[in-house]
């Protein structure tokens, strides 16, 4: 998984009918000193973070064990809202 | 499987309740000489380690599979610690 902020959202009108509903957020990854880093990437919200805050984002395949996912077409889930990362 | 190094802890409070229990820590891929590879990444704990600790962990679909019958949403935990590594090549 990596760590991420929210930067945006998505709205999309014309989507796979399994999106329906789903909340898509713009997700720049971070390092773990909060450092914006990479290329944005769009994933589906399950734990309604919201802009500025930064998420755990589970990527691949395993993202479809996100609550609520089941078989929708979707490789990037956010599963947690990060309160703190501490490194040593 | 790749070996890395655990650098940190991560506090989710708010969170998918199939994560609720696990543990989840930085860690950093790292080469056989110990020189980090890559960029640190959040991981599972499916083996008890702590920070400081060289482990080796799996990512994919496959991180789940350790806490199997539950679907924990991950694509990478941790398996094992490593206690010693010899490479001749």
């Amino acid at each position: 998984m990596i760590l991420g902020r929210v930067v945006g959202t998505v709205v999309a009108t014309r989507k796979d009918e399994r999106l329906l509903s789903a909340k898509l957020l713009v997700v720049r990854p971070v390092s773990p000193e909060g450092q914006l880093e990479g290329t944005p990437l769009v994933a589906v919200d399950t734990v309604d973070a919201g802009t500025g805050e930064m998420v755990l984002v589970v990527s691949g395949s395993s993202a479809r064990m996100a609550e609520g996912l089941g078989q929708s077409p979707v490789d990037a889930a956010i599963v947690g809202i990060v309160d703190v990362v501490t490194m040593s | 499987m790749h070996l890395a190094r655990v650098v940190g802890t991560v506090v989710c409070s708010h969170k998918d309740a199939r994560l609720s229990g696990v543990k989840l820590l930085m860690i950093q891929p790292v080469a056989r000489d110990g020189s980090d590879v890559g960029r640190a990444l959040v991981a599972t704990d499916a083996a008890g380690a702590g920070v400081g600790e060289r482990v080796f962990f799996v990512r994919g679909r496959e991180a789940a599979y350790p806490f199997h019958p539950v679907d924990v949403p991950t694509d990478a935990s941790i398996v094992g610690i490593v206690d010693s590594m010899d490479v001749v090549a």
